[in-house]
C-alpha cells in the first residue's frame, strides 16, 4: 500500500495527511468465488496488508494458524473472514458480509457474498452496489461452470468492471502458458457480457504475489498489480452524464414559506435556474434554489442528497420524480425486466406483489414469464413460475403508471424489488429492460348507459358475494340457498361456482398454484363484469390464497364486496366429503388438494364468517342474508 | 462537506453522508413513528449531524431517545442536555423504573445482568411504550464480526427479536420498509462508515463531542488491568484502594463503572486520529460487556440490544 496507518509525524503533516483522507475515494466491489478458489484469503490478505489487523487479533491468528496452510508471514489470511460457516450450519441467513479497508488513496468496501446453495441471491446482493467484481479462479482449475454463472450475474446486474483474479499461480509453477490460457478463454466468453474493462492478473492471495507488487516469480506478467489497480481504475461510471433525474424522497416543509423536495440526484447534474419537469404530469417548472445544511449550492451532481426549491406552485409528493425536460423518462404501466427470484415462496405469473422502483411503491403484476435463463449454461426455457435463485425474463404490470428509465441507461432509475403483500418479504429483484408502450394506448371504453342505470332499472345494488373456505364446507349449499331466496324476490343474482367454472371458462387449467392463481383471476373478472351489469354475483370458490382473494377485492373496483368465510374444520368437512374427494385426496389419487396436500389460507379480516361445524345451512343462510341483504331495500351502487 | 461545484467525483466521505442522509429520509417518509437512539458518544454525535442534514431547513422530524441507566458520566448528560437545547429536537429519556426501585448498580449485579436490566430492557420497555416502528441506532458495520453481514433496515419481530433466519435481501439503494402490526424495524445509517471514517468526519465537519473522549487528569483506578474513571461518590472503592488522578481519555463512552480509560496525550482531534492509527487494538476492548461471554454481541442483538 503503504497504508493508512503510517503515523504523521507533525502537525503540518497530520493536516496534510487529513486533507487526503477527506478527499479519498470510495470503490465498492465484491469477490465471486468458492472458497476452494481462495476468496477468503485475498479478503484477509487485502485487510492485512492494509494494516487492519489489530495486534490483539494478530497475535490468536497466529496460534489459530498452526497446522494450517500458511504463506510467508506464517498465517492462514482465510481466518480473518471465515467464521461464517458455524452460521450457516445454524441456518442463519448470511448472503452478503461487508469488510472495509483503505489505502492511502481509496477506501474499499468488499461485498463477500458465502454459499453455495443461495449463490445467486447472494451475489446479486452484493453485486447490486458494486462497481467492480474480482472473479477469481484456481489456476489449476481454469474457467468452471461457476465462473460463467458468476460472470452473467455480474453482467445482468450491470457491474461492467472486472478483475479476472487467476489465483494459485504459484501452484502451477508460474506458468505463463496456463495464465495465457485461461485469459484466452474467459475473454472469449465474456465478450458478450458487456463489461467495459477486463483486466487478468496471476497471482497468490497467500504468498502475496502481484497483490502489492511485481511478483519476482512471475517476470512474463507485465500488467497492473491487484492493489494498484484497485486504487487507481476510473470507476465514476457516467452517472453524471445521464439525464438528469431526483426522485423525490421527502417533501421538506418546516414552514408555510418553505416548500423543498428532498432526494438523491439519481443521475445527471442539475444546476439553480434548470428547467425541469414532473416526470408524471409533465408540469414544468425551473429550479430556484438547491439547499443543504451547509449553505445553498449552485448545482448538485449524482449521488448528492439534496433540497430542491422550484420556483412555482407544482403538485409535487413522494414518488415524483423531477427530470430533465428534453430527456424524460419511460412513463408507463408496463415494462420488460429480468428478475432473480430470492424467496422459497415460487414466482406466480398473474399474483399481485408490490414492487418499489426508487421511492414509487405500487401494486403490480407479472404478465408473462417469457423465458427462464439458467445461468450455468445461459440457456433459456420455457416455464411458468421461477423458483429461488432463477433468473427470468418477464413483462410486468403495474396498477398505477411509474417513472423508470432502462437499467443499462440509469441504475438508479430501472432497479426495483417485488414484495409479499402479506409477509412483506422482499421475494426478488429485477432490472428494467425497456418499457412497453401497448398498455398506454388501451384506454377503457366509457359508455353512456353505466351500472348505476343499470342498477335503477333492476332495483338493486350490484355487487359480489365471495364465498372463501374448504371443499365441503357448505359454500355452494349456502349461495345456493341465498340465490333462491333473492329470485324468489325478484332480484336478479347468479352463482359462480368453482366446479362448473372449471368445466368451461377455465377447463384449461390445472391445479398448480400458477393455475389456481389465474382460475381465480379470471373469476373475479368474469364477477366484476356480471355485477358491472347489475347482477348480484355469489361467487362460490374454495380460493385458498389471501393473495388472490385480495386481487378479487382490488378488481372489483369501487364494485361492493363482501368476502365471506365459511369456516367449517377440516374434519367435519372431511367427514362428509359429499364428493367422495377427501378420501381420493387420502388415497394420494389427488394431488394439491386443499386442506390435505395443498395450504389453505385463512381470511384474516373477512366481513362475514359463517360457523359451519356449528349452524346448518339454512341458519347460515339466513344469517348471511341479514348480514348483507336487509338493509338494501333501496340501491346504490 | 457538500460543496461539490468543480462536478468532480463524490469523496468517500461526501458518498457516506449522502447515503445516510437518504436513509434518514427514508424512514422519515415510510415509518408513521420514527425514533433515534442518542446515546451521546461520537457516533451518536455523528448521527445527530447527518439527521439534522437530512432533513434542514425543517427540524428533526422526530424524537432522540436516551437510555439513562443513571451511571452514565455526568459530563455526558450535561452535553445531552446541551445539545437538546442548541439544536431544538425533541428528547426523550427513559430508566428501568424497576431497575431503579431494585437499586440495580453495575457493582452488585455484575455487568451483565445490570447491561440487561437497566439497558436491554429498559430498551425494550421504551419501543414499546412509545409504539416506534422504526428505531435508528448507530451501529456500524466494522465493529465487530457478527454486525458485518447487518442490514441497513433490520426487521424486528413483534417482541423487538432479531430473527437472523429471516432477513430480507436488501439491493442498490432500495429498502423495504413494510411491516406487519407490531413489527418494528431497526435502521442504522452509519452501517458502511469506520472508526476511521467517524473521526475525520468529526474532524472535517467541526462536530461538538463531549471532552471525554480527550485526554485530561482523571481520578481512576486500576481494576485488573482496566481504568475506571471515579465520576461520583456512588463508586464503591476497595478498603486499600484510592483514585490516581491520571491523563487518560476514552474511545467508547457508556456507564462509566464500566468504560474503561487509556492513558493518552491526545487532547485535540488531530491527536486522537493519530493515536488511534498508531494504536493496534481493538475498539470496543474498552467495553466490559464484551469480555462476559463469547459471541455476546450476537446473543445480545437477538435480545434486542443494539
Amino acid at each position: 500500500m503503504p497504508a493508512s496507518a503510517v503515523s504523521p509525524a507533525d502537525t503540518a503533516a497530520l493536516e496534510q495527511w487529513l486533507a487526503e483522507q477527506k478527499h479519498k475515494s470510495l470503490l465498492r466491489f465484491l469477490t465471486c468465488g468458492s472458497v476452494d478458489d481462495g476468496k477468503s484469503t485475498l479478503i484477509g490478505r487485502l485487510l492485512y496488508d492494509s494494516q487492519l489487523i489489530l495486534d490483539d487479533q494478530l497475535a490468536s491468528l497466529r496460534r489459530e494458524s498452526r497446522n494450517r496452510a500458511t504463506g510467508n508471514e506464517g498465517i492462514d489470511f482465510s481466518l480473518l473472514v471465515d467464521g461464517l460457516a458455524a452460521e450457516r450450519e445454524q441456518g442463519i441467513t448470511i448472503d452478503v458480509a461487508y469488510r472495509f479497508f483503505s489505502t492511502d488513496k481509496r477506501k474499499f468496501i468488499v461485498a463477500d457474498t458465502p454459499g453455495h446453495e443461495q449463490y445467486t441471491r447472494n451475489m446479486a446482493t452484493g453485486a447490486s452496489n458494486a462497481d467492480l467484481a474480482i472473479v477469481l479462479v484456481d489456476a489449476r482449475k481454469g474457467i468452471l461452470t461457476q465462473t460463467r454463472r458468476h460472470s452473467f450475474i455480474l453482467s445482468l446486474i450491470g457491474v461492467r468492471h472486472v478483475v479476472l483474479a487467476v489465483n494459485k499461480i504459484d501452484l502451477v509453477g508460474h506458468d505463463e502458458a496456463v495464465f495465457d490460457a485461461i485469459e484466452t478463454e474467459y475473454r472469449a466468453f465474456a465478450r458478450d457480457l458487456g463489461f467495459e474493462t477486463l483486466v487478468a492478473i496471476p497471482l497468490s492471495a497467500l504468498n502475496g504475489d502481484n497483490i502489492l507488487q511485481p511478483s519476482p516469480a512471475t517476470p512474463w506478467y507485465t500488467g497492473p498489480q491487484l492493489v494498484p489497480y484497485l486504487e487507481t481504475i476510473e470507476v465514476a461510471t457516467d452517472r453524471t452524464s445521464r439525464p438528469f433525474r431526483l426522485p423525490v424522497q421527502w417533501v421538506n416543509r418546516p414552514d408555510l414559506d418553505f416548500r423543498g423536495f428532498s432526494g438523491t440526484v439519481g443521475s445527471g447534474i442539475v444546476k439553480v435556474g434548470d428547467d425541469v419537469l414532473v416526470a408524471g404530469s409533465r408540469l414544468p417548472a425551473r429550479v430556484s434554489r438547491i439547499v443543504t445544511m451547509d449553505g445553498d449550492l449552485p448545482q448538485a451532481v449524482a449521488g448528492q442528497a439534496v433540497t430542491v426549491v422550484l420556483d412555482r406552485q407544482v403538485d409535487v409528493s413522494r414518488g415524483d420524480m423531477l427530470v430533465h425536460p428534453g430527456a424524460v423518462p419511460d412513463y408507463s404501466n408496463q415494462f420488460q425486466a429480468r428478475l432473480v427470484w430470492m424467496n422459497e415462496e415460487h414466482a406466480i405469473p398473474g399474483r399481485s406483489y408490490l414492487l418499489k422502483l426508487g421511492t414509487q411503491l405500487v401494486p403490480a403484476t407479472i404478465t408473462a414469464l417469457k423465458f427462464r435463463t439458467n445461468v450455468n449454461t445461459l440457456e433459456e426455457s420455457a416455464a411458468k413460475t421461477l423458483e429461488m435463485n432463477e433468473v427470468g425474463t418477464v413483462t410486468i404490470a403495474t396498477d398505477k403508471p411509474l417513472a423508470f428509465d432502462a437499467y443499462r441507461d440509469n441504475a438508479a432509475g430501472g432497479s426495483f424489488i417485488l414484495i409479499d403483500r402479506i409477509s412483506n418479504a422482499t421475494l426478488g429483484a429485477g432490472v428494467v429492460d425497456f418499457g412497453l408502450r401497448r398498455a398506454q394506448n388501451l384506454s377503457y371504453q366509457s359508455f353512456d348507459v353505466n351500472r348505476q342505470v343499470r342498477a335503477e332499472l333492476l332495483g338493486q345494488t350490484p355487487q359480489i358475494v365471495w364465498f372463501t373456505g374448504l371443499s365441503g364446507s357448505g359454500k355452494s349449499t349456502v349461495a345456493n340457498l341465498i340465490e333462491r331466496r333473492l329470485i324468489a324476490e325478484r332480484r336478479l343474482a347468479y352463482i359462480l361456482d368453482g366446479d362448473n367454472v372449471r368445466h368451461g371458462l377455465n377447463k384449461d387449467l390445472g391445479f398448480t398454484d400458477g393455475a389456481r392463481v389465474e382460475n381465480i383471476r379470471r373469476v373475479a373478472e368474469v364477477a366484476r363484469l356480471m355485477a358491472d351489469a347489475g347482477l348480484i354475483v355469489l361467487v362460490s370458490f374454495i380460493s385458498p390464497f389471501r393473495n388472490e382473494r385480495r386481487l378479487a377485492r382490488e378488481v372489483a373496483g369501487d364494485i361492493r364486496f363482501t368476502e365471506v368465510y365459511v369456516d367449517t374444520p377440516l374434519a367435519v368437512c372431511e367427514s362428509r366429503d359429499p364428493k367422495g374427494l377427501y378420501a381420493k385426496a387420502r388415497r394420494g389419487e389427488i394431488k394439491n388438494f386443499t386442506g390435505i396436500s395443498s395450504p389453505y389460507e385463512a381470511p384474516e379480516h373477512p366481513d362475514v364468517i359463517l360457523h359451519g361445524g356449528l349452524h346448518d345451512p339454512v341458519r347460515m343462510a339466513e344469517d348471511l342474508y341479514t348480514r348483507i341483504f336487509d338493509w338494501d331495500a333501496g340501491y346504490s351502487i | 462537506m457538500s460543496n461539490n461545484a468543480a462536478g468532480r467525483p463524490l469523496s468517500h466521505l461526501e458518498t457516506l453522508e449522502a447515503e445516510s442522509i437518504e436513509i434518514f429520509r427514508e424512514v422519515a417518509a415510510s415509518f408513521e413513528r420514527p425514533v433515534m437512539m442518542y446515546s451521546i458518544g461520537k457516533d451518536s454525535s455523528v448521527l445527530l449531524h447527518l439527521a439534522r442534514k437530512a432533513f434542514f431547513p425543517s427540524r428533526i422530524p422526530f424524537p432522540l431517545l436516551h437510555i439513562d441507566t443513571t451511571w452514565k458520566f455526568r459530563e455526558m448528560i450535561a452535553f445531552r442536555d446541551r445539545m437538546a437545547a442548541t439544536h431544538g429536537f425533541e428528547l426523550l429519556v427513559h430508566t428501568n423504573p424497576e431497575g431503579l426501585a431494585a437499586r440495580i448498580n453495575p457493582f452488585d449485579q455484575g455487568s451483565a445482568r445490570y447491561t440487561d436490566i437497566m439497558k436491554t430492557q429498559a430498551l425494550r420497555q421504551a419501543l414499546g411504550a412509545g409504539r416506534y416502528d422504526a428505531a435508528i441506532g448507530g451501529a456500524r458495520r466494522d465493529e465487530e464480526k457478527s454486525r458485518a453481514k447487518e442490514r441497513i433496515f433490520s426487521h424486528r419481530n413483534a417482541q423487538h427479536a432479531w430473527d437472523p433466519k429471516n432477513q430480507r435481501p436488501e439491493l442498490w439503494h432500495i429498502y423495504n420498509t413494510r411491516l406487519a402490526p407490531g413489527e418494528s424495524m431497526r435502521v442504522f445509517p452509519l452501517s458502511n462508515w469506520t472508526e476511521l471514517d467517524i473521526w475525520t468526519y468529526i474532524y472535517s465537519e467541526g462536530i461538538d463531542i463531549p471532552s471525554l473522549y480527550f485526554a485530561r487528569p482523571r481520578p481512576v483506578v486500576e481494576r485488573s488491568g482496566t481504568l475506571i474513571m471515579v465520576d461520583d461518590d456512588r463508586f464503591r472503592l476497595e478498603p486499600d484502594e484510592a483514585p490516581q488522578v491520571q491523563t487518560v481519555r476514552f474511545r467508547t463512552l457508556g456507564c462509566y463503572p464500566l468504560t474503561g480509560a487509556i492513558r493518552s496525550d491526545a487532547a485535540d482531534l488531530p491527536s486522537i486520529i493519530m493515536e488511534m492509527q498508531a494504536s493496534r487494538t481493538s475498539e470496543r476492548e474498552g467495553r466490559l460487556i464484551d469480555s462476559d461471554q463469547a459471541g455476546s454481541m450476537e446473543k445480545k442483538k437477538q435480545e434486542g440490544y443494539f
